[in-house]
Order: C-alpha cells, then sequence, then structure tokens
C-alpha cells in the first residue's frame, strides 16, 4: 500500500511540474498588456512604461517563471496586477465561496442520484426505472446555465423566496450564506445527479449479473440482500471515479453558474483575470486548480484501493 | 424496508428541507430608506482613481470618496468643491485657489495646501502612472502660499485648466495614504470605505464629519452584475435599487412598463466612432474615408444595435455640449455618392478588416456596419477582439482598417491632435487650432475654435462618426436624485434620496 501511494505521489508532482510550465507558457503567449489594459486609451505612453516597470513586467520570461515558481513553493502567489492585493488573498476569499458550492453541488447529486440509481437498478425495466431513467436523460440533456435561469424565474422573481444572485458573505451567518448558495447549488447538482444515477444503475446491473451475485442468491439471498449485502460495494467503484471527476468539474467548472447567480467564485476571478490580462491571477488559480484535480485524483486512487484490494495487489 | 419506502422517506427529508429553506427567506431586497444598492455591470480593478482609466473606479468613488479642486455637477458644469474660489492671474497662467476650511480625510487628518501640491506633484512627475497625465502636462510648479492657499503655475494659459481639475483622476490624496488607495480608498468625500467583497461588492457608508452639506443616505453597496441576463433578474427581484448603466437593452421596454421601476435615458461623454487607419492605404485618401462615411447609416445602426437609444453625431463632439455643432448633414447617408467617391479614387474591390472590441454597440454595429459598406462594395474582414487583444492590435500596434469605439472622456477632441494615436491623424493645422483654444480664455472665441476643430476633422473625414452613446439606466421609482447625464462617468451618491 505505501508503494503504491509513493509512487502515486512521484507521478503526481512531475504533472505539476509539467502543468507549472505549461500555464506559465501558455498564459504569457496570449496577447495583450496588462499595463495598457489598466491605463486605457487615453493613457500617456510614458505612464504605461512606468506602470510595467511598477508590476515587474519587463525582466525576463525565465526569471519571471522562477520568480513566480519558488513564490509558489513558499506559498506566495505574488501581487495582483489589477487589485494589488496578494493573489493568495483574492484566492482565499473566492474559494470559501466556490468550494463549499460545490460540495454542496456534490452532496446534493449524491443524495439524488443515490437512491435514485438503486430504486432504477433494483427495479429493472419497471414503469418506476423507466421513469428516473427518462428523467436523468432529460437532466442531462438540459444546460445547467439554462435551468439555473428557470430557477431563478421561479423562485427569485415571482416567488420572491431567495435574491437572484449574490452572496452576502459568511460572516452574515451560516444559514443566509447557505441560501445564497442553494439555488446555483441545485442548479450545479442536477446535471451531475442525473449522470451520477445512470453509472449507478449501470454499474449495480453489471455487478448484480456477476457471478458472485448467482452464488449469494443460491446461498438463500433475495435478490435485495443480495445488492445491499454484496453488489453495492462492488458497484461503488465506478461511481467513486465519476464524483471524483465531478468534483473537479464542479470547482473549476461553476463559472457558467456564477455568471448567472454573480457570485464572487473562482470562475469568476479566472474569468475576470483573463479579460484584464492579470496573468498573475489566472497562472495562480489555474495552477491551483490543477493541484486540486491532481489531488483529488490521487484520493480516489486511494479509495480504489481500499474498495478493491486487487489494485494495489497489481502495483507489486 | 423496500425501495419505494426509501425513497419517499427521502423524499419526504428533501421536501421538509425546501420548505425549512422557503422559511428562512427574508425581506433584503426592501432595504431602509437610508440605504441604496446600485448595480455595475464591470467591477473596478481597484478603487484609486489616480492610478488606472477604468471607469468602473470613478463610477464608484467619485464625488463619493474622493473630491478634488473643482468638480463636475450633473449638467457638466465645473462647480467648487475643495477649493471654494479661485483667481485667475492677469495673462491666465497663474490659479489662486482658497481651499475650504474644516476639510478632514476620512483617517481624520486635515485637508490642505500640502496635500493638494503632493497630489499633483504626484500626478505630473516622470514616474506617474496616473492614466490622464495630460490633464497637469502644463503645470511648471504648484506652490503652497499658507495652509489653505495653493498657487499652481502653467507654463501658458490654458482654458480648460479648471475642467481638467474636476476629473476622478485629480482628486485630492494625503501622502500617508496614496499608496493604499487602491484597496483602501481615504479620500475626503461624504462617504467613506467601508468594505470591498471582491467580486461581488463595494461598500459605503456615510462620513459623519464630511464638511459639505450632509448626505441623506446611510450605506449605499456597489454590486457587480456581468451578465446582461442577471442584472434584469436582480432587477426584476429587487436585489438591485438602481441600475445606472443597465447592459441589457432589449429588457428595457419591459422594465419601463412596470410600475415599479423607472428607465432613465441620458446621455453620455461617449462618441461612439467607426475608426480609420488614416496612415494605411487606402484609406490615407480622403476620398476613400469619405465614400465610408457616406456608405454609413447612422439610424440604422441606432436601431439596430442599440435599440434605438442614442444621438447621431457628425463630428467627435457631445451634442447636448454649447457648442457642439450638427454636421450629420455633410456626412449624410448616401450609398451611390459613395461609390462615385470609391471610383474617383480609382479603388475597387476593397477589402477591408474591422476589428471590434466586447462592448455590443461594436458587436452589433460592426455587423451592421459590415454589411452597409458590402452595399457600396467594400468587402469587410470581421475579427472579434477582447479589449486587451484591441489595445494590443489595434490600439497600440495600429493593426487595423477599421475599428469600432466609444471614447468616453468629457472634451477629448484633442486627441485628434496626437501625433501616434491610433487612428494616425496629427494633422498640423488641427493641431494649431487646438493650440489656440488651450491659449485662448474668452468664451465667445473659445466656443468659435472649438466649433473649428469640429469642421475640421468632419471636413477630413477622420473618421467615421456614428452616435453618441446614450445612458439607459433603470432605477426604483421612489429612489431619487440619480445623474440622469454622464457628464463624468459617476455614480455620485451626493444628492440621493428615497421618496418615501
Amino acid at each position: 500500500m505505501l508503494r503504491y501511494i509513493s509512487k502515486r505521489l512521484v507521478s503526481l508532482s512531475a504533472s505539476l511540474i509539467v502543468a507549472s510550465i505549461l500555464i506559465f507558457i501558455v498564459i504569457e503567449i496570449i496577447p495583450g498588456d496588462p499595463a495598457a489594459f489598466m491605463l486605457g486609451i487615453n493613457a500617456d505612453p510614458d505612464a504605461v512604461e512606468a506602470l510595467r516597470e511598477q508590476l515587474g513586467l519587463n525582466a525576463s520570461l525565465t526569471s519571471r517563471y522562477f520568480t513566480w515558481v519558488t513564490g509558489l513553493l513558499q506559498g506566495e502567489f505574488g501581487i495582483s496586477y489589477t487589485y494589488r492585493v496578494p493573489v493568495s488573498e483574492l484566492i482565499s476569499d473566492r474559494i470559501v465561496i466556490s468550494l463549499p458550492l460545490t460540495f454542496y453541488a456534490l452532496v446534493l447529486s449524491t443524495l439524488i442520484a443515490f437512491p435514485a440509481g438503486i430504486y432504477a437498478a433494483s427495479k429493472r425495466n419497471s414503469l418506476g426505472d423507466v421513469s428516473v431513467m427518462g428523467l436523468t436523460q432529460l437532466g442531462v440533456a438540459i444546460p445547467n446555465f439554462w435551468f439555473a435561469m428557470l430557477l431563478v424565474l421561479v423562485f427569485s422573481i415571482n416567488l420572491r423566496w431567495f435574491s437572484a444572485g449574490g452572496f452576502p458573505g459568511w460572516d452574515q451567518g451560516f444559514f443566509p450564506a447557505m441560501k445564497a448558495l442553494t439555488l446555483p447549488a441545485i442548479a450545479l447538482a442536477l446535471p451531475q445527479a442525473s449522470i451520477l444515477a445512470r453509472v449507478m444503475r449501470s454499474s449495480l446491473l453489471d455487478t448484480l449479473s456477476e457471478d458472485y451475485i448467482r452464488t449469494a442468491r443460491a446461498k438463500g439471498l433475495n435478490r435485495r440482500q443480495a445488492l445491499w449485502r454484496h453488489a453495492l460495494r462492488n458497484a461503488l467503484i465506478p461511481v467513486l471515479t465519476i464524483i471524483g471527476l465531478q468534483f473537479s468539474f464542479l470547482l473549476a467548472g461553476g463559472i457558467i453558474i456564477e455568471n448567472v447567480f454573480y457570485l464572487p467564485g473562482l470562475g469568476r476571478l479566472v474569468f475576470q483575470g483573463i479579460t484584464q490580462r492579470d496573468l498573475i491571477v489566472v497562472r495562480s488559480v489555474v495552477i491551483l486548480l490543477v493541484f486540486a484535480v491532481i489531488a483529488v485524483t490521487f484520493l480516489v486512487d486511494i479509495a480504489y484501493a481500499i474498495a478493491d484490494p486487487r489494485l494495489r495487489e497489481g502495483s507489486r | 424496508m423496500n425501495f419505494n419506502h426509501l425513497t419517499s422517506h427521502k423524499m419526504r427529508a428533501l421536501a421538509a428541507s425546501c420548505a425549512v429553506a422557503a422559511f428562512m427567506v427574508s425581506s433584503t431586497a426592501h432595504a431602509m430608506n437610508t440605504d441604496v444598492t446600485i448595480g455595475m455591470q464591470l467591477e473596478p480593478p481597484n478603487l484609486d482613481p489616480t492610478g488606472g482609466a477604468a471607469a468602473a473606479i470613478d463610477e464608484v468613488v467619485y464625488a463619493n470618496v474622493f473630491e478634488g479642486l473643482t468638480r463636475f455637477g450633473p449638467d457638466g458644469s465645473v462647480n467648487p468643491a475643495l477649493a471654494a474660489s479661485w483667481e485667475i492671474s492677469e495673462d491666465g497662467t497663474v490659479y489662486t485657489f482658497k481651499l475650504n476650511d474644516g476639510v478632514k480625510f476620512h483617517d481624520g487628518s486635515d485637508m490642505n495646501a500640502d496635500d493638494v501640491k503632493f497630489s499633483l506633484d504626484r500626478a505630473r512627475a516622470e514616474d506617474s502612472t496616473n492614466a490622464q497625465k495630460a490633464l497637469f502636462a502644463g503645470i511648471t510648479s504648484v506652490d503652497v502660499v499658507d495652509p489653505l492657499t495653493v498657487r499652481v503655475t502653467l507654463d501658458k494659459p490654458n482654458g480648460s485648466f479648471l475642467f481638467n481639475m474636476a476629473w476622478g483622476d485629480a482628486v485630492i490624496v494625503a501622502p500617508e495614504t496614496a499608496d493604499n488607495n487602491a484597496s483602501n480608498p481615504v479620500g475626503t468625500g461624504p462617504f467613506t470605505f467601508k468594505n470591498w467583497a471582491k467580486g461581488d461588492a463595494v461598500m459605503l457608508t456615510r462620513n459623519a464629519d464630511y464638511w459639505g452639506e450632509a448626505v441623506k443616505l446611510e450605506n449605499v453597496t456597489f454590486k457587480f452584475i456581468s451578465d446582461p441576463t442577471a442584472a434584469f433578474a436582480a432587477m426584476m427581484a429587487e436585489d438591485i435599487d438602481a441600475f445606472p448603466v443597465f447592459p441589457a437593452p432589449e429588457n428595457l421596454a419591459q422594465l419601463g412598463a412596470d410600475p415599479r421601476f423607472e428607465v432613465v435615458v441620458g446621455s453620455t461623454e461617449g462618441e461612439t466612432i467607426l475608426a480609420m487607419n488614416n496612415k494605411k492605404a487606402p484609406l490615407d485618401n480622403i476620398k476613400v474615408r469619405q465614400a465610408i462615411t457616406h456608405a454609413i447609416d447612422r439610424q440604422a445602426i441606432i436601431d439596430g444595435a442599440m435599440f434605438g437609444y442614442g444621438t447621431p453625431i457628425g463630428t467627435h463632439f457631445a451634442p447636448h455640449n454649447p457648442d457642439y455643432v450638427d454636421l450629420t448633414a455633410q456626412s449624410a447617408y448616401d450609398p451611390e455618392k459613395a461609390k462615385a467617391l470609391l471610383q474617383e479614387a480609382g479603388v475597387s474591390d476593397l477589402t477591408l478588416t474591422l476589428k471590434l472590441p466586447p462592448p455590443s454597440y461594436a458587436r452589433r454595429g460592426g455587423e451592421i456596419i459590415a454589411a452597409q459598406l458590402r452595399e457600396v462594395g467594400i468587402d469587410t474582414e470581421i475579427s472579434n477582439l477582447e479589449w486587451a487583444q484591441w489595445l494590443e492590435q489595434a490600439f497600440r500596434g495600429k493593426d487595423f482598417d477599421l475599428t469600432i469605439v466609444s471614447h468616453t472622456e468629457p472634451f477629448d477632441i484633442g486627441i485628434y491632435a496626437r501625433d501616434d494615436y491610433y487612428f494616425q491623424y496629427g494633422d498640423a493645422d488641427f493641431k494649431a487650432i487646438m493650440d489656440d483654444l488651450k491659449g485662448e480664455t474668452d468664451p465667445a472665441k473659445r466656443s468659435a475654435l472649438i466649433a473649428a476643430a469640429q469642421q475640421k476633422i468632419a471636413d477630413d473625414a477622420v473618421n467615421g462618426y456614428l452616435f453618441q452613446l446614450a445612458r439607459t439606466g433603470v432605477a426604483n421609482a421612489k429612489l431619487k436624485g440619480l445623474w440622469e447625464n454622464a457628464p463624468t462617468q459617476a455614480n455620485d451618491m451626493t444628492g440621493v434620496y428615497w421618496s418615501e
């Protein structure tokens, strides 16, 4: 197990190094000068040059890369060009929205998908199964931003139960903050829940047709007992993979939903950073997201190994 | 336990939590009568008006947090602000400002002549990063006469000096706090900075020690909503009390029909132009430029791209300005004339690049202009650029034939005198007019020079002059005192109050 983990850790750090170089190069290639952007079209060229100097944009490419990476290793992301505050401060302001939103959506998605998937699998080809699968088909097909707008129309504009967007901040209390995240979380969760429910169902059906289930049934367990005691745990591996992927997707991909609900999350920070050429912010957030995705993959790998001992045997 | 039971149990739990959520609903939208929430499409990158050109900075802090020696009134007039009065020397080169007594910065320190000297010297310094450094170009010295008197000496008379001092870029800041204004602005205005939830909102609160007339509002929140659909939803849900520059003009009719809201259509300083690269063949030929100006149907662009909001212009000047000269007839829509001019110029099979920045006036207007140009035999290659790309390629690199931009600075006809400006005009005669204007302080003569300048750039068909950008806003019908027009890009909250 230890060897398995250390091997995974090595590949994790290699991925990070490659990612940091790629991110840096790609972002440097984008045309556009942050200083020119900040000072606008009426600006004096001298003032733009003075600002470039002040922002450290005149240093060489390699020296800027190493300044950035050494900063990262010390937990220093640098100073945002446009906001002029430490990037770490910007990120920590945003992550307290994006991370809870991601978990909220993931929990909702799991809470919906598990019962739905298990139900559909256990009642295979029944009317219930067909309707659940029909609904999930719809859930996969509906774009989440459109669904989000529907939610706003119904719950904010007509019923006036929720604000149409925005985030009051955690200092306003737990419930107002969670309330502000509720519609976005539902909008994010529904398509994910649909995918997850479908995976859950097919994975359960696959395991239910395995030999050991037949053996269990032969021992005298009924179909339901066999499902709960033996099939479910084994059916979880593909489901875990999907949950891991969904976490990364939700964390990095909430950008459209963040725009619809004007939530100041990480996605919008990147979006703003790109349009304003706040390259230092874009770089840092992207590397952080890469790190999060790699770390989640790592955790999922370990979860596999726990769920399925054959995987860690295989690594010997 | 069967599965049916399990799911229905879960469903009931879900329904219960939904009901709880519904219970938690609070009436945040209807704030108390001293609080107001203003919607803005763009978040300011920082809050220092002396260190960036973003209009959003002034839209939050101008007149609210920071003040200058003079300030713009809602009608564009230049009024006294921190300077109570001034005297101008005979030759027009020495301005002696008398400052208001008892003005304090938000950190409690006194605002006096030293701060004025510091602010002006900082803005015109060698290493200044002030985006409008040109405003301060003629200043040769700033002297403190006594704590409440400042003497500013210019190299030559400048008729727009008091106007220049009213810009957000010329506000007075304190030496101790100037470097932190980007994130923690400290000014002398009627509102103090409270909090900035980045990406979401900036909160201001009333300055109890304000030197001038007390304001009626207690708290002002500027909320940033970039998505037009979300802006509409926020207005409808009454999360926002006013959206002075509403990003979804297609929804204005619906909002206007709703008795809860009032649609406010005002003017801005934004001359929207089809800029042409005057040094690039064949646009260096005046006949080709004239042909393009005659090919354009301004009203069709206003109707098609701006939902009917906007005033046609024939030169680079704001129609609401008393000195405006209506020259639209000179470049009236006349496709036949355009074709004839092209023939005269000996140009055929012309293909021009049309580079469009993100605002909808450019993207939507660009499509319409492309269609209109095709009518007279000019093909266009449209490319949509982000602002940063546009600045790099079109603005700095001058790699474009045509582009559409709204020039939003007040009284910015002076850009035509710049040699290396992106549309590359810099005509000597025009520069002479502008030089005369700078030195002229007699109002009648100034008006004549301003008219001559407008005429000159229209005669030379430097650019295609399209329309003056309208300011289309929405506000709660009970909210009074917001600016209707935008003589500068600001949300001056000093006169705003709830009518009930």
